[in-house]
């Protein structure tokens, strides 16, 4: 791989909760655990994992949203986490986040010129109205809304509009990176579809690196070659799409592609979605060893003991004591 | 053989009177549920699918109008006294919504919720109604269902709280479940497990279900029969297989082929459904899905499509009569 543009390494954010009434101790809540990844330019990376499982903490630590406890966030070949504020602000011009829900991520007061030209206005004050109007227009044909619809306002717009504007304001600044925390989670199947395909074409014609997060394996095919599988604020498995698809190595990777319906009824019939036992454990009090150990139909008595590192098997990077020994299960498609 | 016919909709309407205008949200629907089947109902936000249901259960907003029927076990619902459907819900008929945190209260415990429709509507005695919630949790697999009882929503999971509105649903045994997108709101690994539930259920308690969704994935695992929704209208309808492996209309098609599916061909794109639901307030004219259509024909945009039948049980509203570009029997 080339230089990275991003190069995450052991981060690390943890959250300071108060204890039990007045003299409880405090409790540490592990958002994040030794996060490693490069991002090589115009790359997309695919983060997965599901609710708790610490994506958009990741998404936030790495734009320098929430505070990092460890780590480095290495962009451009700077550490981000030891910026000073002024130059962090210089550098955030770079990195751009794309909103789940894309209507409150609009302020429902300003219009859709306005919301566009907004970044403009924060980093070139200076530049004049009628050079911004013309940015701003450019930016929606490439997004693919109507320049016309330049002053209605975030509420006459349906979702996969709404994120369309979202896109926009995140591309306005040409940014190296844009993080997608669940860009199209809440939007209509029929509309998914179209911005998933909206935003591979403006990676191609801008090339910028992206973070795609999503909660399930399937969306992230259409736009990452390559996955990351996050659980409980811990990397589970890094590999090519590939990889993932032909030989997923990690017990919980394979819960995940087993859990996904087939849209397809006879095989649906045949191999229904198999769910995956247990609850979450608290992120407050992870399980000694392996964080998935209490879920996984493979433990032995060595994953409560030791914790497994990210080690290349194959063609993958796998947290797994067994990654080895565990076969591909039946039932695969 | 269909069993016993529990719910039939006749030309069922329900209209909104809005500042901009009446909004048809549901459009002279039919529909019929039969003991013990798994009915979908399919279709995107505003297709009016969750209007339909609950203008059955007589739930609609104050400023809407309802039309035409809809009877359980002949009894007429739309006209029904506020008393009488009162009693149908919740006993006769149970229901799920798409978030648990919404659908269970936070202020009371698991086990008051779960035996109040007991003692309300089957006049069960507190130890018998606190019995047969514990023994519904069990049901539902959820672990330390005695301690559970005095638990509040807010302590379990999110699964956890999904399985305790499915158990709140059933718990008085009611011959119908309606499902209203069950399992949206949850991760991957944990609609796996409401799925295998809900069709563990089924086999169960011969419960027909509902299910409201617009996850092809869900239907092809749980239903029997399925309705596809566009603008207020049922488009197409037949077996889940006629639905995957033969359908007849051009949304449905859409639908099918904009799905990601987990599978290693990668195709540069996805197939995308062109343009946006449409605007409730101004459908266009003739068939509503016209503008999005690639099979569109001269007559889409002045005549309405209604439902013709295309094979046993299975019908579309479509005057496009041509072969669909994806449908093949070998997809199978």
């Amino acid at each position: 791989m080339s230089d990275p543009i991003l190069s995450v390494q052991n981060l690390c954010v943890y959250f300071e909760l108060s204890g039990d009434g007045w003299f409880g101790s405090k409790k540490t809540l592990h958002a994040v655990e030794g996060v490693s990844f490069d991002l090589a330019k115009g790359e997309t990376l695919g983060i997965v994992g599901e609710s708790g499982c610490g994506k958009s903490t990741l998404a936030r630590a790495v734009l320098g949203l929430v505070p990092i406890t460890s780590g480095a966030v290495n962009f451009a070949g700077r550490d981000l986490a030891k910026l000073s504020a002024n130059k962090l602000r210089e550098q955030r011009r770079h990195l751009q986040i794309i909103f789940q829900d894309p209507l409150s991520s609009l302020d429902p007061r300003m219009n859709v010129g306005q919301i566009i030209a907004e970044p403009l206005r924060s980093y070139f004050p200076k530049m004049n109205q009628q050079e911004r109007q013309v940015k701003v227009v450019e930016m929606m044909r490439h997004v693919g809304l109507l320049p016309e619809h330049i002053n209605r306002y975030p509420h006459e717009f349906s979702g996969g509009q709404a994120q369309r504007i979202g896109i926009a304001r995140a591309l306005i600044l040409q940014p190296e990176v844009v993080v997608c925390d669940e860009p199209v989670s809440a939007l209509d199947v029929s509309i998914k579809a179209q911005i998933v395909n909206l935003l591979a074409d403006l990676q191609a014609q801008f090339g910028v690196s992206m973070l795609f997060i999503a909660h399930d394996l399937a969306s992230v095919r259409h736009v990452s070659r390559r996955v990351m599988v996050l659980y409980l604020g811990k990397v589970m498995e890094l590999a090519p799409w590939d990889e993932i698809y032909r030989a997923p190595r990690h017990p919980y990777t394979q819960a995940l592609i087993q859990a996904i319906p087939p849209a397809d009824p006879r095989r649906a019939r045949a191999n229904p979605a198999k769910p995956l036992g247990g609850e979450l454990p608290s992120p407050i009090n992870p399980p000694s060893g392996c964080v998935f150990r209490t879920r996984c139909p493979h433990t032995i008595e060595r994953c409560a003991q030791e914790v497994p590192v990210l080690r290349p098997v194959g063609g993958s990077f796998v947290a797994c004591h067994l990654a080895e020994q565990i076969a591909r299960p039946e039932g695969f498609q | 053989m269909p069993g016993e016919l529990l719910l039939e909709a006749k030309k069922l309407s329900v209209e909104f009177a809005t500042d901009e205008g009446v909004v048809r949200a549901v459009s002279e629907v039919d529909l019929e549920l039969f003991a013990g089947e798994t009915l979908a109902i399919v279709g995107e936000s505003g297709s009016g699918k969750s209007q339909m249901l609950l203008s059955i259960l007589g739930l609609v907003a104050g400023n809407a109008s309802v039309t035409g029927s809809a009877r359980f076990k002949g009894e007429e619902l739309v006209s029904a006294a506020e008393h009488r459907l009162n009693e149908i819900r919740g006993s006769e008929i149970g229901v799920v919504f798409q978030d648990p945190m919404t659908s269970l209260n936070p202020y009371l415990t698991i086990g008051l919720q779960l035996t109040e429709p007991l003692r309300l509507h089957k006049g069960a005695t507190r130890k018998d109604a606190a019995e047969q919630a514990i023994e519904m949790l069990k049901s539902v697999h959820i672990s330390e269902p005695e301690r559970r009882m005095d638990q509040y929503p807010h302590q379990l999971s999110g699964g956890m709280r999904q399985r305790v509105a499915i158990a709140m649903g059933l718990i008085c045994r009611p011959q119908i479940l309606i499902a209203d997108e069950p399992t949206t709101a949850l991760d991957v690994t944990v609609q796996a497990q409401v799925l295998s539930l809900l069709r563990e259920i089924r086999e169960r308690f011969g419960t027909a279900i509902i299910l409201v969704t617009h996850d092809l994935g869900v239907i092809a695992e749980l239903a029997e029969r399925v309705n596809v929704m566009y603008a207020g209208k049922i488009v197409e309808r037949g077996s889940v297989d006629d639905i995957f492996y033969r359908c007849r209309h051009p949304y449905t098609e859409a639908l099918e082929r904009s799905i990601p599916q987990f599978t290693e061909i990668r195709p540069a794109r996805l197939d995308a459904i062109s343009g946006n639901p449409p605007n409730p307030v101004h459908l266009p004219s003739g068939c509503a899905f016209h503008p999005r259509c690639p099979y569109r024909l001269d007559v889409c945009d002045q005549s309405v499509p209604v439902l013709e039948s295309v094979g046993p049980a299975h019908a579309k509203a479509c005057f496009y009569e041509g072969p669909l570009l994806t449908v093949t029997e070998s997809r199978a």
